[in-house]
């Protein structure tokens, strides 16, 4: 693959010069997420899923072994090798899978019909879509209950919709309709909704990890200070490689490892800003290391692999629930289109996105479930044929939304309209009915 | 009272009444405060509720963003406005502009104060006035207290309030004392939002003025009336949203106008009053509205022409220059 050029695996290579690298101890319980021990860096980059603490000699095992369920052992220290290939040994069950399966085709039908409706002039503006990260999303998201929340970029319709967003009401809100989940007020890269703790959708690179740290933060001081006891709720902050560099998200790996808070930092290193690649941006381009820098572990994992996202997610999500701390993950994953629906996407090479296309989530888990018997072609298949039919209705129901009416122009901007202060006349503008139905003179 | 104490007990009152309120800030704990007004706090209410923050403005404003999405009330406070520019992408982006957005679904019940304009001799960097700033912001509310009563009342007013409010204090202020009256002290005291005092009537003239400039108005008002003139001065204490009809009523009462500000003169609080009387009050201005603001330059170092570059109250040049424009007999 050409891109490899410009990492190879001996730049890599080069062990921690910490405690780190000593061989794993007999105590098979000592979690993965210590963390006082860093995790040495031991193989390539790209495709790399593991980043533990190995003896040299499972270390090749692994490496020449492209079996993926083994590879996923590798993730986690607390999984043993297994050699039978039974039920009971599966990454994930009948019920979860199909969980899994739906949520994917969901995000990829969502954002494959999202493109359609942009080059047809129904959605406009900045549109950002997901396709090929969808393991990410999944994986970590369907883990999560409802009072948990999530907090995303502007790449954000399918972590809304992984979080319990309906389609429609997404659809909508792209369509800048009434109906949407912000009223058509937020648009592609606002996503918001309460009931569902999605707590935004920021367009600023960055400026959605300060955010989660707070909303990780209110659950600490839920529990601790309004002594809610059983407010255990986690945060998840999604963000990309290029927002790495930048200085808002040190400060938070910083307080939420000083604090403890219960966060899950997950990067989602698609290799690429709009044109830039990762490479020549960043210094030191191992985004997982820099969680042991701050004091708290580090993580690499293949994102185009859903079942490993998700071991690595249970984790990590079970750290912060139990009140261990933050914990930095790094998915390795790719975008297939271009950074928006405005961009050409020249710069990539076609090489490197054939290496990842045929690297698809989708199609590595429908064939994990296919060959485990988890699941037939035609179950599959009619999930397809749901979610298409899900995603239509979405169309139309979009479609047929109102347009919001002109008095919605100067509703919410306060949650005391008063704020609006007092008119000329004596009277507080928002009294006067005419500001109401947006005809006052503002 | 000094405003110190009026912001002190205000903030004690506000944290004992609810837990969902906490203080964040650097200095606000052990060392009881940069400008010593959390004094006690950290002893009083713990280190959950009075948090010291390591130097990264940008990073725990967006904490107190993110913990006011999920119902809590930050105070968040700035070592001077200045340092706010650091955080500013929280402060409108993902503060105020976070109701609208979500189309009413995230509330952000926040608070950010601390000191604001100049103070003395701190130089370029430290002496900006944010009033004009963040006022231009839909989704804001900002506030700038001038007496202890405007201290006290202003910021649990703020803290109540459901909706982001920038409290601009003054350094300079801090350690003057005001008469309260019992009123005031009461732990329910609140001054509406919205709202302009009128610290003295008068029928000649109509001075408004915000924070310091307040004293300094006040003062004018005082070598005026011994020449005869009547100014009525007027406290804005709300800069978003500015009371427009307490200004405009009395700018028809005394059909001449003059705005104090220390900040920067282009796109100031002065510039938006202006227009406002313009817009409103046209036919009973006698004369075009006066300007009084800070230097077009940034804050001199030099005590001298650091005088040069704010509002000063000269006596003599006052009274003159004030005559000739008013055009009296």
């Amino acid at each position: 693959m050409a891109s490899a050029s410009s990492f190879s695996a001996t730049k890599f290579a080069q062990p921690l010069p910490l405690n780190g690298t000593t061989s794993r101890s007999h105590d098979k319980h000592q979690s993965f997420f210590d963390p006082l021990r860093t995790t040495p860096s031991s193989s390539s980059f790209l495709g790399s899923t593991r980043k533990l603490r190995l003896s040299s000699a499972s270390k090749l095992k692994l490496l020449a072994n492209p079996n993926r369920r083994s590879a996923v052992v590798a993730v986690s220290d607390v999984v043993k090798e297994k050699k039978a290939k039974s039920t009971t040994n599966l990454l994930i069950t009948k019920e979860e899978g199909l969980v899994v399966y739906e949520d994917m085709i969901l995000g990829r039908a969502f954002e494959d019909m999202c493109a359609q409706m942009y080059y047809r002039g129904k959605m406009f503006g900045f549109v950002h879509l997901y396709n090929g990260q969808e393991a990410v999303s999944t994986g970590f998201i369907k883990l999560l209950k409802r009072e948990d929340s999530v907090v995303s970029t502007y790449r954000d319709h399918v972590h809304a919709l992984s979080k319990g967003v309906p389609a429609r009401a997404v659809m909508s809100e792209l369509f800048g309709k009434t109906t949407g989940c912000c009223r058509g007020q937020g648009g592609s890269m606002h996503m918001f909704s309460k009931e569902h703790n999605l707590i935004g959708g920021f367009a600023f690179i960055g400026e959605g990890i300060p955010v989660a740290t707070g909303a990780a933060f209110s659950s600490k001081y839920r529990r601790e200070v309004l002594k809610e006891v059983d407010c255990d709720h986690v945060t998840l902050a999604f963000f990309g490689d290029g927002t790495c560099n930048n200085g808002q998200f040190f400060e938070c790996l910083n307080m939420a490892a000083l604090w403890k808070l219960p966060i899950v930092f997950v990067v989602e290193n698609n290799l690429w800003a709009i044109g830039m690649s990762h490479m020549r941006a960043t210094s030191d381009p191992e985004i997982w290391k820099k969680g042991p820098a701050f004091g708290m572990p580090g993580v690499h994992v293949d994102g185009m692999d859903v079942l490993k996202v998700r071991e690595v997610a249970k984790e990590a999500i079970g750290r912060a629930r139990r009140g261990e701390g933050p914990t930095l993950v790094e998915c390795e994953t790719y975008r297939f289109r271009g950074h928006s629906l405005a961009d050409p996407d020249e710069l990539r090479d076609p090489a490197e996105k054939a290496h990842y296309a045929a690297r698809d989530p989708i199609t590595a888990l429908k064939k994990y479930m296919i060959e485990n018997s988890l699941a037939s072609e035609a179950e599959l298949k009619a999930i397809e044929k749901k979610i298409d039919e899900v995603v239509e209705d979405a169309v139309e129901f979009a479609d047929e939304s109102p347009h919001p009416s002109r008095s919605q122009l100067l509703e919410n901007v306060f949650a005391d309209p008063k704020g609006f202060g007092i008119g000329p006349d004596g009277r507080y503008r928002c009294e006067d009915p005419k500001f109401t139905q947006g005809t006052a003179h503002v | 009272m000094t405003v110190r104490d009026a912001l002190n007990s205000a903030l004690d009152e506000e944290m004992s009444a609810d837990p969902k309120v906490f203080l964040m800030g650097e200095e606000v704990g052990e060392y009881q405060g940069a400008y010593k007004i959390s004094k006690g706090l950290l002893d009083k209410y713990g280190p959950e509720r009075v948090l010291d923050t390591p130097i990264t403005e940008a990073g725990f404003t967006g904490i107190g963003v993110g913990a006011a999405y999920h119902g809590l009330k930050p105070v968040i406070e700035f070592m001077t406005f200045n340092f706010s520019m650091q955080a500013i992408d929280h402060i409108i982006n993902s503060a105020a502009k976070s109701n609208y957005m979500s189309a009413g679904q995230m509330s952000v019940p926040i608070v950010f104060r601390g000191p604001n304009g100049a103070a003395a001799g701190v130089g370029a960097q430290h002496s900006h006035c944010y009033a004009s700033w963040y006022a231009s912001c839909p989704g804001l509310k900002v506030l700038a207290p001038y007496s202890s009563e405007d201290a006290r009342g202003l910021l649990k007013a703020a803290i109540r309030d459901p909706d982001p409010v920038v409290f601009l204090e003054n350094e300079l202020l801090y350690g003057e004392t005001f008469p309260v009256s019992a009123e005031v002290l009461d732990s329910s005291f609140c001054v509406p939002i919205g709202k302009a005092k009128i610290e003295r009537e008068g029928k000649d003239v109509t001075i408004t003025a915000f924070s310091k400039m307040v004293g300094y108005a006040l003062k004018a008002a005082e070598i005026l009336a011994k020449e005869g003139i009547s100014a009525e001065v007027i406290n804005l204490r709300s800069i978003r949203p500015l009371d427009r009809d307490t200004i405009n009523a009395s700018v028809r009462k005394t059909n001449r106008l003059v705005t104090v500000e220390e900040g920067f003169p282009q796109h100031g609080v002065g510039a938006e009053i202006c227009a406002s009387v313009v817009e409103e009050s046209f036919g009973y201005l006698d004369a075009p509205v006066e300007r009084i603001a800070g230097a077009d330059v940034p804050m001199p170092y030099a005590a001298n022409l650091e005088r040069l570059a704010v509002p000063q109250v000269q006596q003599r040049e006052l009274a003159t220059d004030l005559c000739q424009w008013l055009q009296l007999l």
